[in-house]
């Protein structure tokens, strides 16, 4: 019974003079992968377009990291790259909020505008930042995609827009909604006239803008494992008291469904934009051979 | 009362008080005449300044009382001939969502709108308003069918917002509201749309994009239910009262901004205290607009259309453009 008590320890036991030191990682070295948890070096991810290169998972871009990928040596001439939020509604912290988020993505609103070439090919793009305010669309987002499809039209260019956002912003509340009547009406008239819209949908893309622009492609294109939908999950499943699947709302969720063309890899993206642009343009051949 | 908003408890608590002095003094033979007739009085200054201030907290339960009337009420009282179409031709009718032809002073027009329930049932048949992507195409079949034929288009807007769920989004909820605004803005007809109750979020702009757009006094237009605005600001849908007010929801409000072009009267009380006052006002409104709209070729309604929703947003631009646009290049590097 006492035995353990008279027990002569085997080993000593030596003071610890430091505490165990950590190895030394430089902030920001090493990555991990939300999807598969996988921890790969930052810049290998970067590499490859910031997609997982374990599974595949494609990580969010910014606004001016989608330009780089996309437009010809990431070069854009930018429309409108002024206008900014105003508080029509006087809504309690808007302002301040607006102001801390244009410090915090370096942006003036959720999307850049602008003109560039795609395989040499000149479009009209516009670019939304979920960094920016959740890439939630209020006037200045409704005003600049509108302006550019104006812009589009004027200049006989194709239409891109790389959608993602949180849907209409609520601080800006019925000026927000009448943004996606706005965008909607003015693709209405670009696309009636012959015009070339292409929609890329990027995660996550919801509410007012999936309800608007980002679902009016002549070609709707997605990124693997995107979030697509009106509605939020939870307030769907609030709805019908039941748990949704998980692959609910993705791209290929919609791709089975019916909603998209195609999804494509980000590094298929590219090569894809150039073959449609390419196939509506006037240097093709035509049937007489003239 | 169970008719009762909870606001109009004094009011209705003065009401009761003269009705049981008027039967008293008749039971009794005691004559009240001089003290009923100066509680009247006062009951009629309570009533002018209840109703005639009514905060925008009051007016959501104004517009969202069981007794309002809805689009098939007003359907039956403002036209005549009303035949109603159903089927969007692709999955299913949807019963949120109610539209065919109709007369309005004769003239033959195509309306719409979405359709709450009158009990519970009713409510469940017709998801409460809230219409299904079939619902969408519904209306914008009917659109089309007015287009190709002519016939002005009325809708009506009362809904909570599109039908939040699965089998909705599974066929597209969102690419059908897209397609009815991008649609809606082509019609070569005058386009009038009169917001009755609720107008929540894109389900209501689906059928709101017109040449001219309606309020009722009482109802309310937000791009989020004040529940749901409450719910993400303060984490707590409880307090849509206090929603109501920072979001700028009332007919005054939209009529500021230059959303809506008309805040349409209604009764006192509201439209629930007189239905066939209240079809009156409404059918005089969009009559008259129809009337002034009638003289525009299809070309410049379309125009008048673009126009109106266009110029909607506020924002800034610090300086008038500069004439040359800087070229700018991402860091390529960066990624």
């Amino acid at each position: 019974m006492f035995k353990d008590l008279f027990h002569k320890k085997k080993y000593a036991t030596i003071p610890s003079g430091q505490p165990r030191t950590k190895p030394e990682i430089p902030e920001g070295l090493m990555s991990k992968c939300p999807k598969c948890g996988s921890i790969q070096f930052s810049k290998e991810i970067e590499k490859n377009l910031k997609v997982c290169p374990s599974c595949g998972h494609h990580f969010r871009l910014s606004a001016w990291e989608r330009i780089a990928i996309t437009l010809d040596e990431g070069r854009i001439t930018e429309f409108d790259a002024d206008l900014s939020s105003e508080d029509p509604l006087g809504f309690p912290g808007y302002a301040s909020k607006v102001e801390a988020q244009k410090k915090s993505s370096g942006l003036t609103d959720a999307v850049v505008t602008g003109e560039g070439t795609i395989g040499g090919m000149p479009v009209v793009a516009a670019f939304m930042s979920f960094d920016f305010f959740a890439g939630s669309m209020g006037s200045v987002v409704g005003e600049k995609i509108t302006r550019a499809i104006e812009q589009a039209h004027a200049k006989r260019l194709p239409m891109i827009i790389f959608s993602t956002s949180s849907g209409a912003r609520m601080q800006e509340s019925i000026l927000s909604l009448m943004q996606m009547a706005k965008t909607s009406a003015a693709l209405g008239k670009f696309q009636g006239d012959g015009g070339l819209y292409i929609s890329v949908i990027t995660d996550p893309t919801t509410g007012g803008v999936s309800a608007s622009f980002a679902m009016l492609g002549d070609f709707n294109l997605a990124e693997p494992g995107a979030l697509v939908g009106f509605a939020g999950r939870v307030v769907i499943e609030q709805t019908i008291r039941q748990k949704l699947p998980d692959n609910f709302q993705t791209a290929e969720f919609n791709l089975q469904h019916g909603q998209l063309d195609k999804v494509v890899h980000r590094k298929e993206m590219k090569p894809l934009l150039i073959k449609l642009l390419d196939m509506h343009s006037a240097k093709g051949e035509t049937i007489n051979g003239g | 009362m169970a008719d009762e908003l909870p606001f109009e408890k004094p009011l209705n608590e003065l009401q009761k008080k003269i009705e049981e002095l008027k039967k008293f003094g008749q039971e009794s033979g005691i004559d009240f005449s001089d003290e009923i007739s100066r509680l009247e009085e006062r009951c009629k200054t309570l009533q002018d300044e209840l109703y005639n201030e009514l905060t925008p907290a009051q007016k959501m339960h104004t517009a969202r009382h069981h007794g309002r009337p809805t689009s098939l009420d007003f359907i039956g009282t403002i036209f005549t001939d009303f035949i109603e179409l159903h089927g969007d031709r692709l999955f299913a009718d949807d019963l949120a969502i109610v539209g065919g032809l109709a007369k309005l002073n004769g003239v033959p027009v195509t309306v719409i709108g979405h359709q709450r329930g009158k009990d519970t049932k009713d409510n469940i048949a017709r998801f409460f308003g809230s219409p299904h992507p079939e619902g969408f195409r519904k209306a914008l079949r009917l659109m089309q069918q007015a287009n190709k034929f002519g016939r002005p288009i009325v809708t009506f807007i009362d809904t909570k917002g599109a039908y939040p769920g699965n089998t909705a989004e599974e066929r597209g909820q969102s690419e059908a509201i897209a397609r009815n605004l991008r649609e809606m803005a082509t019609f070569g007809v005058p386009i009038i749309c009169v917001v009755i109750g609720e107008g929540g979020s894109g389900g209501a702009l689906a059928l709101g994009v017109g040449n001219r757009v309606l309020m009722l006094e009482n109802a309310i237009y937000s791009a989020i239910s004040p529940n749901g605005a409450a719910s993400i600001l303060w984490k707590d849908a409880g307090r849509a009262d206090e929603a109501a007010s920072v979001m700028k929801i009332t007919a005054g409000d939209l009529l500021g901004f230059g959303i809506i072009e008309e805040i349409v009267a209604e009764p006192q009380g509201g439209a629930h205290r007189d239905l066939a006052a209240q079809a009156e006002t409404i059918k005089e409104a969009v009559w008259r607009h129809l009337v002034e709209l009638s003289g525009m070729s299809p070309e410049e309604l379309i125009t008048d259309r673009y126009n109106k929703f266009r110029k909607v947003g506020a924002y800034r631009s610090p300086e008038p453009a500069a004439p040359a646009v800087p070229v700018i290049e991402a860091e390529s590097a960066q990624v």
